[in-house]
């Protein structure tokens, strides 16, 4: 049910239309930042504008909308954003990964293998993968015009010379159709591989910074490396005290103040989607207890 | 385009009759003020020039336009690309023009902070140009980069320090092995000694002079200090209010300058 006194999904339909057309170059030209005239929304800048921008843009009445904040269905950013399209689009909405046409996530990619049709909408911080290294804006436009890429692996030589492997963890940058590199938003590297060859369409919004950018269906995203220092994700070296599982990223959570721990996994659909299967962790309590 | 650049010098003996640089009629105009006035001169492969004039002389806007960083206002700068084929520097489009700043020509500014990325390792500043053309091998660039900050005599062990915590001297010399890393044929120095002391001075002198006779260096070298000129370059350029008033070879020019204003520039050094 849509409050009478919003149009559907919050921003009017010719500021769609400007985004569409935005997201519409930003997937021809995949991993180009395309800009456009990003709108005040009623959320501070940092809460994900670019995204909810974008999902606002391309949600019909009868999509389902999945929202993920550091892959919690749970945590208040995710909540808010999902209580906004409920009330403002009245369109449904789910916590499940493959029920969902459209995922807004902020900074992590579902473990579940994403299908087609489904669209992953990412909340960007800082879209320039050059900032650090360039500040002027100018100038890394030019450098991306032309493909001059040596910088990024200055930051990456940096990283092997001072820690004896390339400790960049999160924001790790990519090269996506053999052309533009483009940074992922601040998603662990684990993520990366995830994003290749990915059978759902990515769209990247960045509300403060203006910019679009996108991934289309089946895209090759290469993350860059050395020959002699290759990729290699990360992941804490320990199975989820939940579910038990071994693949899945994790979340290490303090639980007292005498160094104890535990890891959980940081996408809680997955996690609780494995628990019902009846797959069990150290810490788990039996299901039964949980409903209660 | 961006393929890996060969690092051998072997391929500039044969074409050393045939100019590797020439300026025509090069005017730049700022407004009402002429900076530069029709200046026009070849440069040989291996060929040391000096460029020399007191402040406001219209050096540094020639540089500027010399190295494609500035476009004339009238006149044009050709420059013989390495396949042997002479192209006007205007006529490149912009991606040549930065694959030709960044691997076949070198420029050394006068502050180190203009010419090097302050808060990167030394070894990633000389790297970088390496990573630039392609390279991709982690111990390879490290490999070439502290090979060439040991041609430039600085300590290896200082490879992981960022230049701004090097002194002046050493800044200057971390400078030309980044320009020098991938061959190039032509360098651009703009008073590469200004803001040193005398002591620090003769040193960057001396390796310059040497790493110039060893690879086979053109070079074009702006500066007010004739001592600079008479040491490094082989040819001199006088200029004053934007135009060249003198040229010659520096022994020449020096010892016996024609001009008024070149006999005063000589008699205005203090006797050492």
């Amino acid at each position: 049910m849509i409050e009478a006194s919003y149009n559907f999904a919050y921003l009017d339909e010719q500021t769609k239309r400007m985004i569409r057309r935005a997201i519409l170059k930003a997937i021809a030209i995949p991993g180009y930042q395309v800009p456009f005239a990003s709108r005040e929304m009623p959320m501070p800048y940092g809460w994900g504008t670019g995204g909810v921008q974008v999902t606002a843009s391309i949600l019909g009445p009868d999509d389902t909308l999945k929202v993920i904040d550091q892959g919690s269905d749970d945590t208040t950013n995710a909540i808010s954003i999902r209580k906004f399209f409920a009330k403002t689009a009245g369109v449904a909405t789910t916590t499940s990964t493959p029920a969902a046409s459209v995922i807004q996530t902020r900074h992590r990619i579902p473990e579940t293998t994403l299908h087609e049709g489904q669209v992953l909408v990412y909340q960007v911080p800082i879209p320039e993968p050059l900032r650090f290294l360039e500040p002027r804006e100018t100038e890394t436009r030019r450098m991306h015009a032309l493909a001059e890429y040596g910088l990024m692996h200055v930051k990456l030589y940096e990283d092997i010379a001072k820690f004896g492997h390339i400790a960049t963890s999160y924001a790790y940058p990519v090269k996506v159709a053999g052309r533009y590199v483009m940074d992922p938003s601040p998603t662990p590297k684990f993520d990366n591989p995830k994003m290749n060859d990915c059978a759902a369409l990515q769209l990247f919004g960045a509300g403060r910074e203006k910019r679009i950018y996108a991934i289309p269906p089946y895209t090759q995203v290469v993350s860059l490396d050395f020959e002699d220092h290759p990729f290699t994700r990360y992941r804490q070296n320990a199975p989820c005290a939940l579910c038990g599982a071994e693949d899945s990223y994790l979340d290490e959570i303090v639980t007292d103040d005498r160094g104890g721990r535990m890891f959980v996994c940081s996408d809680t659909d997955y996690c609780e989607g494995r628990r019902a299967q009846g797959h069990t962790g150290t810490e788990s309590a039996p299901m039964e207890a949980a409903d209660a | 385009m961006l393929d890996r650049v060969s690092v051998s010098h072997d391929d500039k003996v044969a074409a050393t009759d045939q100019p590797l640089l020439i300026a025509d009629g090069l005017s730049k105009r700022y407004g009402r003020i002429d900076a530069c006035r029709g200046v026009s001169f070849e440069l040989y492969p291996g060929e040391v020039l000096a460029i020399v004039g007191e402040s406001g002389s219209g050096k540094s806007t020639l540089l500027q336009m010399l190295s494609a960083q500035l476009a004339p206002s009238a006149g044009r700068v050709s420059y013989r690309m390495r396949d042997g084929v002479l192209r006007d520097l205007a006529a490149l489009g912009e991606a040549e023009r930065r694959l030709l700043l960044r691997t076949d020509w070198g420029f050394v500014h006068q502050d180190p902070a203009q010419g090097l990325r302050m808060a990167v390792s030394a070894g990633a500043n000389v790297g970088e140009r390496l990573m630039a053309i392609g390279w991709n091998h982690y111990g390879r660039i490290r490999d070439t980069a502290s090979d060439w900050l040991q041609r430039v005599e600085i300590d290896t062990s200082r490879i992981d320090d960022a230049p701004r915590t090097y002194s002046g001297g050493m800044r200057q010399r971390l400078q030309i092995a980044r320009n020098l890393v991938t061959g190039p044929r032509l360098v651009f120095m703009d008073e590469p000694t200004g803001g040193l002391d005398v002591s620090v001075q003769a040193r960057l002198l001396d390796l310059v002079r040497s790493l110039v006779t060893e690879l086979g260096l053109a070079a074009i070298v702006v500066t007010h200090d004739l001592a600079v000129a008479r040491l490094l370059s082989h040819r001199i350029l006088v200029m004053k209010s934007g135009r060249v008033i003198e040229t010659g070879l520096t022994d020449q020019v020096l010892d016996d300058p024609r001009e008024p204003y070149t006999q005063l520039l000589v008699s205005s050094i203090l006797p050492a």
